[in-house]
């Protein structure tokens, strides 16, 4: 687990890169249960279970307030700061049809089009 | 004895495998990136390796963080994919080999890798993508051994680490006693962001510079700390470790590049390939 003073974002002595959350052992411990039912979303019969009710299927992994809340409310930042890991979240994402585009456009505070043309400028 | 034919990297972007399924691939959009894989499939078709060695990083489909290795070799007799959440198509089973597999491991834990050994594993996109841009139809004309590498959860090994592991690697192909040809694939990046509201950053020059230390100098690559790998390329773009184990598993010789493509945007990413050959 790092050491640092700030959950997340790296070891004393290396500032933190702004706009990043290292997914560290503090992260880790934070995020187990958001995770953990993330995870459970590999299967489809699971993912049918979390649409079909969401309270109860929240239930059973024992979410945190702050992580039944960012789950609540698709908000992607609010999710990671809930300790959740964007590849996990990512098959959280799947099932609300959203792909990188859109969670990139929502995390950065831009429509999906600014997110788009700030990509294809990287590559001018 | 066995003898590394070359060492292929590719992006292995999910978004990659439904343009496939989609047939995709001559759009706008997809062009510039699958134009890069003809030459590589031609060259496949003609130097016929027997065997594939894939550095690449499982995202949550075979690991939790209930039980997560730093490195894992596959051992088992066939692998299969899943689809991830994302519909992402299955694609039949990968065949494995176990025997080179525990040759492998042998090797590593001799040279004080302490593997973890999966005699069963789910690989996912960033291994079956990859062979499915390579060999489009689907008939795997290759046995597999699959070496994953923690991109998941930090602390991550360092890129000095990964650049041993894939020495190690070249040992033991060097030392496996058949005739065979071997293949080594490494899968991810190049720089991208997905997560925070650095979300979207791409360096194309780490990119490209990258690329050319590749070739010959891929020990250039080892002196940045996990930290500034992040900064540099992105909190995905750490999966340039793949490559660099990927390079450093051709063995110490010289290499010449075949072909190369990189094209900024795939999805979120600075997509990228890149086909070595040994120079001799």
């Amino acid at each position: 687990m790092s050491s640092s003073t700030t959950p997340g974002q790296g070891r004393p002595g290396q500032g933190p890169i702004p706009g990043t959350t290292l997914f560290d052992g503090e992260q880790a411990i934070k995020g187990y249960a958001l995770n953990r039912m993330c995870f459970s979303f590999n299967d489809a019969e699971h993912r049918r279970a979390f649409l079909e009710n969401e309270d109860a299927y929240c239930a059973k992994f024992s979410l945190t307030k702050e992580q039944r809340d960012a789950v609540r409310s698709r908000n992607v930042l609010a999710l990671i700061a809930a300790g959740g890991n964007v590849y996990y979240l990512a098959k959280f994402a799947g099932i609300l049809g959203l792909n990188v585009q859109d969670l990139g456009a929502q995390q950065t505070g831009v429509t999906v089009e600014e997110f788009k043309a700030r990509l294809l400028r990287a590559g001018a | 004895m066995a003898r590394v034919v070359g060492m292929i990297g590719t992006s292995h972007v999910p978004a990659i495998g439904g343009a496939i399924a989609r047939g995709a691939q001559q759009d706008p959009y997809w062009k510039p990136f699958f134009d890069g894989f003809p030459p590589i499939q031609r060259w496949l078709a003609d130097v016929k390796p027997d065997v594939a060695v894939v550095f690449y990083n499982d995202h949550g489909l075979n690991f939790f963080l209930d039980n997560l290795p730093t490195f894992a070799v596959g051992a088992a007799p066939e692998y299969r994919n899943e689809d991830e959440g994302w519909g992402i198509p299955a694609l039949g089973a990968f065949p494995g080999d176990p025997k080179l597999s525990w040759h492998v491991i042998e090797q590593l834990v001799r040279d004080e890798f302490d593997v973890a050994t999966c005699q069963k594993m789910l690989v996912d996109h960033a291994f079956s993508i990859p062979l499915k841009l390579l060999w489009p139809d689907a008939k795997w004309p290759v046995r597999t051994v699959p070496i994953h590498i923690n991109t998941v959860q930090h602390p991550l090994p360092s890129a000095k680490r990964c650049l041993g592991l894939g020495q190690s690697v070249a040992r033991a192909i060097q030392s496996w006693p058949t005739e065979e040809k071997v293949v080594i694939i490494g899968t991810g990046g190049l720089s991208h962001q997905l997560d925070g509201q650095r979300a979207g950053f791409i360096n194309k020059p780490f990119d490209l510079m990258c690329l050319e230390k590749l070739v010959d100098t891929p020990e250039a690559l080892t002196g940045w700390s996990t930290h500034e790998l992040v900064e540099l390329a992105g909190t995905q773009g750490v999966e340039i470790l793949m490559w660099i184990a990927a390079r450093a598993a051709m063995g110490a010789g010289r290499a010449r590049a075949v072909h190369q493509n990189y094209h900024i945007p795939i999805s979120n990413t600075a997509a990228a390939t890149l086909l070595l050959a040994p120079a001799a």
